[in-house]
């Protein structure tokens, strides 16, 4: 189940834009593949970050992922919830489990994301 | 590894793996479930209940004969003609440079008959090894990794699930104890050995009767709460449990000594056996480096390759790390320089581009209450 109202990266990372704010998380799919989600490191506020650029790092019992940023802009707020909750990565990865919120600094690089279409496509070939 | 370059092995149970949804990863060369619910889910469950994991991707080789327990005590590390019939005991199998081939398990079936338990990455290692050191011995092998399948039912309600099944009156088997019997009406072999750190048996079958047992143990179990559980908690249970893994803590540039495993080697045993002469120098010389347990104190997970520092200089590296789904707190295993490997001492793990603070604590993480 993809939302439709979302972009996507091939890294499997979703975004809500509103206006110049950018909301991230990563999908069901990520979530399911990574397993039991234990740790999320977030970025500073107020870091700048460039578009596909490492902004925080997910860890599973399992294994490490890097989180990427789907557009370039400033951090502006992190999901605090996620320090002792990290697993609404899992249950909740398209909502209570969003991770940062990005001023976005060029909406023309939200052209080369995935749309839903395209991103339920990527997850079914994998 | 040779057999990485074959394509991988399917347990008799993979089947029913796959009718329960679990992600199947390749393992010592075998298709395994790594997961069916989720590692923190079957983790608890083996903690608090009961867990089911198939495990016939382990080497199982037979030795028979007049000579099977001096032939042992030459191949190993510890001295088999010690064991009583029906019981098992821990044990290396080391190079003459007095690395570790292999870490196993001996299990004494007769006067003249045991099971050496072979992890499966070095099953074929083992067996092939065996094979040369028993040249001269009156003892036969017989590999059968292949048609033996091993299903172990682990955790408090192990004993209540199992006792109802078996002939073998598990009650009464001592820990690392084996007898032979049926379970589910099958012939089997029962062990009260495990890999996680609580009250638990392995059942060996022949790989036609693994599908039966299987499906009788969960059937019996569900309305305890027994769990199909992967090798993803196997590890993490092992892990709690301070049990070492072969590749991460245990391998050929390390000395049993230095896996704090200095008990399994029976310096003292008659005769020679392989090994000797560079473990008896090893025990003189000391350790070069030392397995610690290790709490990291900040934030992050201390992961298998991490390096680890006291101030600026470089002591050791993680060898196994996770979150403790029962601690809460992040947990490692570490080779360090023995003068930082006492308990208490403050040491950084490296993640990513931080140092982490980490406690050498004592292992194991955690003991089953008693």
């Amino acid at each position: 189940m993809v939302p439709q109202d979302l972009r996507y990266t091939k890294e499997h990372e979703w975004i809500r834009v509103e206006g110049d704010l950018a909301t991230v998380g990563i999908t069901d799919y990520a979530a399911e593949q990574l397993g039991d989600i234990v740790f999320v490191e977030l970025p500073e506020i107020g870091r700048k970050v460039d578009q596909f650029a490492p902004v925080g790092v997910i860890e599973s019992v399992k294994a490490v992922s890097d989180l990427f940023a789907p557009v370039s802009g400033e951090v502006v707020e992190t999901n605090a919830e996620l320090g002792t909750r990290p697993e609404l990565l899992n249950s909740e990865p398209f909502g209570a489990g969003w991770i940062v919120r990005i001023h976005l600094s060029d909406s023309g690089q939200l052209g080369k994301l995935l749309g839903p279409a395209a991103y339920e496509e990527l997850t079914q070939e994998a | 590894m040779a057999q990485t370059h074959e394509a991988p092995l399917a347990t008799p149970l993979a089947g029913r793996h796959e009718a329960l949804g679990a992600r199947i990863v390749e393992f010592g060369g075998w298709l395994m479930p790594l997961q069916y619910s989720g590692i923190l889910e079957e983790h608890r469950a083996v903690r608090s209940g009961a867990g089911l994991f198939d495990l016939s991707h382990m080497g199982e080789l037979f030795l028979e004969g007049p000579e099977a327990a001096a032939a042992l005590g030459y191949a190993l590390t510890t001295d088999p003609a010690s064991l009583k019939v029906g019981r098992a005991q821990y044990s290396m199998i080391c190079f003459p440079d007095g690395g570790i081939l292999d870490d196993l398990i001996v299990y004494r079936l007769a006067d003249e008959r045991f099971m050496v338990v072979a992890n499966a990455s070095n099953a074929g290692a083992v067996s092939d090894a065996l094979a040369a050191r028993l040249a001269g011995f009156s003892v036969v092998l017989d590999d059968r990794s292949l048609a033996t399948a091993l299903v172990a039912i682990q955790g408090p309600r192990a004993l209540g699930i199992l006792a109802p099944l078996t002939n073998v009156a598990p009650d009464g088997l001592h820990y690392y104890g084996i007898a032979e019997g049926q379970v589910a009406g099958v012939a089997a072999l029962v062990a009260r050995t495990g890999y996680t750190g609580e009250d638990g048996f392995e059942i060996f079958v022949d790989v036609t009767s693994a599908g039966r047992v299987w499906d009788v143990l969960m059937e019996t179990g569900e309305s305890a709460g027994l769990m199909p559980v992967g090798l993803g908690a196997r590890d993490t249970l092992r892990l709690e449990a301070g049990m070492p893994l072969y590749g991460n803590e245990l391998g050929p540039d390390t000395t049993p000594f230095e896996a704090g495993l200095g008990r399994v080697v029976h310096l003292e045993k008659a005769g020679d056996f392989v090994g000797k002469e560079a473990l008896e120098k090893a025990a003189t010389d000391g350790p070069r480096k030392q397995l610690v347990g290790l709490i990291v104190r900040g934030r992050g997970i201390a992961r298998h390759g991490y390096e680890v520092f006291a101030g600026d200089g470089r002591v050791g590296v993680v060898t196994s790390g996770t979150l403790s789904p029962t601690l809460g707190e992040p947990i490692a295993m570490a080779y360090v320089t023995p003068s930082e490997a006492g308990p208490g001492t403050i040491l950084a793990v490296r993640i990513r581009d931080q140092q982490v603070a980490a406690e050498v604590v004592p292992l194991p993480f955690y003991r089953r209450p008693t």
